[in-house]
């Protein structure tokens, strides 16, 4: 079968590509947009080093077919800063040290940023709950669950 | 004791300089590095954990259309019996060939027997499809006990046991027998008031980092290889592939991708040679990235061991005998980290007796790679389980029971060695003083102690420092940065030069672009390429000194360096201004040309890490559940040089430990495949699993470093699995010996309890 | 270049059409976190798939006199906003919304995770108690079949060739009753059941009137099991009528040693769920709500 063409937007840009029926939209990110901020931990959504927003919901992008996504507005890692300013997740992740290898971070971010779009003012377990399905081997979570938990106040301040 | 206020720079907090990068994705790992006209490397691996390769027929592969390179064992040379550094650990190179590639045997399931690179991976994956092997089966053996036995299926037909006496006429798998031994065990067991023995059994986890093995080649036609690869030692890499495929290294030119964690799983080569040879075949750089399924099947993990303790007291809780005897797991080849656990097993407390024997046993599984402290947790286990036991029968204080046989500056240990300065009395003490120690147990909750030690390694670096026509300074070393080292050698650099930490610019070279540095690992990072970045700049600042001499026309020894600057030493030299780097460099030309600095040592001086963990947790009695509830981790770290990040390294080893004490082990199945290769039943905590892991930074500054550091990132892993195993029971009263202590095993435990007391 | 083909059909007779067109080649995409996975290992090798998610009949949840109709192909997500459902129905909502992790929750459905038909899914057994009914459509028109009824063993639905499973819906309920479901992981997330109850109850004061139990992860298929039931219809959930459900259950189980659990640990934990999540279901009749994730 000839490749399948597909239109969409990605972080807020009309984008087109050419994939097979069973390429994920991971693969298509990855390989064929030059997008590589996403990363395969597992290829099997357990890890979240995937994460990706497909309409407005927190996905993982390897059990997604990007054929799935004509006409879906999709955001990745890369369009998270706004031009050359850092979102507030971003800066409180480097100033807490909530990152130490940084593989799992933009899976972390993704996730996050989801998590205080639904709910501004999340409790310490409702942040924890929220983020397992994404791995980290190096943090121990802790400065992670710190940094997601700063960020919402301060925008939560930041929006009075 | 802490640092704080001492400097100006070290102890701060500020932003990583590669921060921007890796949050908003732009920064590079080892899978997202591409070239033109790349092809796709896959590996055909073995389905059996134990057979005779007779053949490999790659014709049908070969001949299919996009195919360009198929690559067996007939591709790599044969390598002699020579033992090499891997890491922390030594590998010997006639194995790491087999390893990397099957010859005679396939060893585990998963073991590499084959090789392609295509234009695309579906045509790679029907590539392999065609590659007809022809094994005879084997029977095989997983377990070490078993592979110890006098009838299971040797692995290997030329292994005598190193070590043993009588020595070995016949071939086994037990590789090697190591015995370390101070004062008389025997003698002092018998006068013991008091003795515990116990067994205990470990099962091996992985790594589990979250990013697969991935390497990129690109050999071209003038006999030139460029590599990039996500590694911990990209020098050790340039090794490992020159010895392999026969390349002199300075035409291996290995650049470190950024690495997304390795913890020694990636000190050694996978991928790489096998990237390389496919590559100089096809004539086309070839990429390879392992699924995590391969990750699993055939990437090294820490061993499991089966361990025995034995230890004497008096009364009053002085320990006059400690002894153990570890059987540790190599996987299909020798090389199991039992010379460290054993070494480590006593070396937090001042003994006079001591006996340890140990031995490296061959199966079929995986040949395993360090990991953070190799062997340390695992002796730790069996040594602070049966610490508890002890502390419970004299009914003593755990921690005062580890305070009364701490270990201190010139306590000689049972493997040869008399520490320094060390901080274990301290690290007892402050655990405790803390708030956690003084709190009450909940109701329904136990609490556990244990302690952990790791000796830090120093071995090569290599720094460079040069200064900008703006004055502004770049610092170049060769370490990938696995937890934010660069961070912490800018802060050095700065505190050593006197300039803000923004003027300076650390990058990571390539194996072409620096001398030769050992691999991130050994938690020598921050100690030796640290050393070594400090050195670079005062041989800047030494330089910076001659030109400012030059520039005033007075003598060198007239010149000293003050924030920043070159001041005349004192008045009689001379009313000059002082001279800012910007300055300096400004004149550069004028006064000798390009101001560089460079340093290059083989560190000795390493300290000594110890650590000590206490945990709060309750177990459901029914379901055998646990819910840590409170975690705190003290360490003496030296000097904490980016504190977020040193307490990082504790919550990191500390959550490790915990999957390992609680979840994580490889299941195989009666055939000997691996049943859980992957994250859904590889259970490694996930954030909701876990409390807030609090830290304790102890500073006991090494004096061997400028700064006083200390290694810290290894010795996090070693206390955890035995401060839960204690922790639990004291909620249970059940005392746990195998790990992991899943959910299945704990309600087993806690079922057959009363039976159990009654029959001892 | 892939032989593989992508269809994103817009009505139900289409999908049929193709499904039954694919002699058996073809598979049906939802949320893909079941079927991806599994082509990627490749225990799955479709030559069709069948992307149902543009249809409107098989995304969204729809109340008529009390009873529910959920898409099958409705994220988890989507079913865990849906407020009316979370309070008629908490303990399927809660079921479905335990399948994975939070991205995993955005595109899998309750319908995927019966068809997948695992032992373990984590929606079944709560469905089972619920009493749902499955609305499939074929070649040969439409038909409705009580879940319990639907699956025939690990891998395996009664589906006949060219089905879909269009819908689930849930009976209207009566005033006073509610449900729970429970399971057991090694962790806190991220785990397949080792054990599952799904648990629904209609009280009267505090005397239970109706009882349904479904027990997942330790047979073939999902268990109703009507001894526990039985048990705990008429008590007040007093101490021996929870024995007695519980025996019940751990009686049922017929499950197997792997590497999840054992025979005798879930068959243990099968009684100790159960009374946790009756419970909990008699605890949310009368307005009160568990905190608290262990």
């Amino acid at each position: 079968m000839a490749k399948i063409h597909v239109n969409t937007t990605i972080n807020g840009a009309p984008t087109e590509f050419l994939c097979d029926a069973n390429q994920t939209l991971l693969d298509v990110l990855r390989d064929s947009l030059g997008l590589t901020g996403s990363k395969e931990g597992c290829g099997s959504g357990d890890c979240g080093a995937c994460s990706v927003m497909v309409d407005g919901r927190l996905v993982c992008s390897c059990l997604v077919l990007a054929v799935e996504t004509q006409g879906a507005k999709i955001d990745t890692i890369e369009g998270m800063a706004g031009g050359d300013t850092l979102h507030p997740l971003q800066k409180k992740f480097i100033e807490l040290a909530a990152l130490q290898c940084g593989i799992c971070t933009p899976g972390f971010l993704v996730a996050s940023k989801a998590l205080l779009e639904k709910n501004p003012n999340p409790t310490e377990t409702e942040v924890r709950y929220w983020l397992a399905g994404n791995l980290c081997r190096c943090t121990g979570y802790d400065k992670i669950v710190t940094a997601v938990l700063e960020a919402a106040a301060e925008m939560r301040e930041g929006a009075r | 004791m802490s640092s704080q206020g001492k400097y100006k720079w070290i102890g701060t907090r500020p932003d990583r300089p590669d921060g921007a990068d890796k949050v908003t994705g732009r920064a590079r790992f080892g899978a997202d590095f591409s070239l033109p006209g790349q092809l796709v490397g896959k590996v055909l691996r073995s389905p059996h954990p134990h057979a005779l390769i007779k053949s490999i027929d790659t014709s049908k592969a070969r001949a299919l259309p996009g195919v360009k390179a198929v690559i067996t064992a007939e591709d790599f040379p044969e390598q002699a019996n020579l033992i090499v550094p891997a890491g922390e650990m030594q590998v010997n190179l006639r194995d790491v060939t087999r390893n990397i590639m099957a010859r005679e045997k396939a060893l585990f399931e998963g073991h590499p027997v084959a090789a392609v690179a295509a234009t695309s991976e579906a045509v790679a994956k029907q590539a392999l499809a065609l590659i007809k092997v022809d094994y005879k089966v084997l029977p095989h053996v997983i377990d070490v006990a078993d592979a110890m036995k006098p009838n299971a299926p040797v692995l290997h037909d030329h292994l005598l046991t190193e070590g043993a006496n009588p020595p070995a006429t016949k071939p086994s798998n037990i590789a090697k027998r190591i015995e370390f031994a101070k004062g008389d065990a025997k003698a002092a067991f018998a006068k013991a008031e008091v003795v515990i023995e116990k067994s205990y059994t470990t099962q091996p986890v992985h790594q589990g980092y979250i990013e697969p093995h991935a390497a990129l080649a690109s050999a071209t036609e003038d006999g030139q290889v460029q590599l990039w690869t996500t590694t911990q030692g990209h020098f050790q890499v340039r090794g490992f592939c020159s010895r392999l495929l026969d390349i002199e290294t300075s035409q291996i030119r290995v650049t470190a991708t950024e690495i997304g964690g390795g913890f020694g799983g990636k000190t050694v080569v996978y991928l790489e040679p096998l990237a390389i040879k496919l590559s100089q075949k096809a004539g086309k750089p070839v990429k390879m990235t392992m699924t995590r399924e391969e990750v699993f099947r055939a990437t090294g993990p820490a061993p499991g061991a089966d361990m025995t303790v034995k230890l004497g007291a008096t009364r009053d809780g002085r320990i006059v005998a400690a002894s153990i005897r570890i059987d540790m797991q190599a996987g299909a080849f020798p090389g199991s980290p039992v010379g460290p656990a054993a070494m480590c097993s006593f070396a937090c407390y001042d003994l006079d007796n001591v006996h340890i024997v140990g031995f490296d046993v061959v199966s079929n599984r995986p040949k395993v790679a360090a990991y953070r402290a190799p062997g340390a947790p695992i002796s730790a286990w069996a040594v602070e389980s049966t610490m508890d036991l002890l502390a419970q029968k004299l009914d003593m204080d755990p921690v005062d029971l580890r305070l009364k046989n701490a270990a201190k500056k010139g306590t000689k240990t049972a493997y040869g060695v008399t520490f320094g300065e060390i901080g274990m009395v301290q690290t007892l003490e402050a655990v405790k003083n803390s708030a956690h120690y003084r709190s009450a147990v909940k109701p329904g909750h136990g609490r556990g102690v244990s302690a952990g030690f790791w000796f830090n390694v120093g071995a090569d670096s290599s720094a460079a420092a040069h200064v900008g026509e703006d004055g502004s300074v770049t610092v170049i070393s060769g370490n990938p940065d696995i937890g934010g080292s660069r961070a912490s050698l800018a802060l050095m650099a700065a505190e050593e030069l006197g300039i803000d930490y923004d003027k300076v610019r650390c990058i990571i070279a390539d194996t072409a672009s620096i001398g030769f540095n050992f691999v991130t690992g050994g938690s020598r990072v921050t100690f030796a390429t640290g050393l070594a970045v400090v050195n670079s700049v005062r041989d800047m600042i030494r330089e910076m000194k001659v030109r400012a001499a030059k520039i005033w026309g007075v003598d060198p020894d007239a010149v000293t360096w003050e924030n920043g600057m070159a001041k005349p030493a004192g008045s009689n030299v001379g009313e000059f201004e002082p001279l800012t780097i910007a300055q300096i460099a400004a004149q550069a030309g004028k006064t000798g040309g390009p101001i560089n600095g460079h340093a290059q040592l083989n560190v000795t001086g390493a300290g000594p890490g110890f650590g000590v963990h206490l945990v709060d947790l309750k177990v459901d009695s029914d379901t055998g559940q646990v819910t840590i509830t409170r975690y705190t981790a003290a360490q003496d770290v030296g000097t904490a040089i980016h504190p977020s990040y040193v307490e990082g390294q504790l919550q990191g080893g500390a959550v490790q430990g915990i999957g390992w004490a609680l979840n994580e082990e490889y299941i195989y199945s009666a055939g000997g495949k691996l049943q859980n290769p992957g994250f859904l039943d590889y259970r490694m905590p996930v954030a909701s699993d876990l409390p807030m892991i609090e830290t304790i930074l102890v500073e006991v500054p090494n004096p061997t470093h400028p700064y006083g550091v200390r290694g810290v990132g290894e010795v996090p892993i070693v206390p955890p699995t035995a401060a839960i195993g204690n922790a639990i029971a004291r909620a249970t009263g059940v005392r746990m010996t195998d790990l992991p202590m899943s959910p299945p095993r704990l309600s087993e435990a806690l079922d057959t309890a009363p039976a159990r007391m009654a029959a001892e | 270049m892939s032989d593989i083909q992508y269809h994103a059909p817009k009505t139900i007779k289409e999908a049929v059409k193709l499904l039954a067109a694919s002699k058996g080649k073809g598979r049906i995409l939802a949320g893909g976190t079941d079927l991806l996975v599994q082509m990627k290992s490749g225990a799955a090798a479709p030559g069709i798939i069948i992307d149902v998610k543009k249809i409107p009949e098989m995304i969204g949840v729809s109340e008529k006199k009390g009873a529910f109709t959920i898409g099958a192909a409705t994220p988890a997500a989507a079913l865990g906003e849906h407020k009316k459902l979370r309070k008629a129905w908490p303990g399927v909502v809660e079921a479905v919304n335990l399948i994975g992790s939070t991205q995993v929750q955005g595109r899998a459905s309750a319908g995927g995770n019966l068809c997948n038909a695992s032992p373990a899914a984590d929606s079944v057994p709560a469905l089972v108690s619920a009493g749902c009914v499955v609305n499939i459509a074929g070649p040969k028109g439409k038909r409705s079949v009580p879940v319990e009824k639907f699956n025939a063993g690990p891998g395996k639905t009664t589906l006949k060739p060219g089905e879909i499973v269009v819908s689930l819906t849930l009976p209207a309920r009566p005033k006073k009753a509610s449900d729970a479901y429970l399971r057991l992981i090694p962790r806190t997330e991220m785990d397949i059941a080792v054990v599952g109850v799904g648990v629904s109850l209609t009280m009267k004061g505090d005397t239970v009137a109706d009882a349904r139990v479904g027990l997942g992860a330790v047979a073939p298929t999902v268990l109703l099991v009507e001894k526990a039931a039985k048990a705990l219809v008429g008590s007040k959930l007093d101490e021996a009528a929870l024995d007695a459900a519980a025996a019940a259950c751990s009686a049922a189980c017929k499950p197997i040693d792997d590497k999840r659990g054992t025979i005798k640990y879930r068959t243990k934990i099968a009684g100790v769920l159960l009374k946790r999540a009756a419970l909990i279901a008699r605890d949310r009749v009368n307005g009160i709500e568990h905190r608290g994730h262990r």
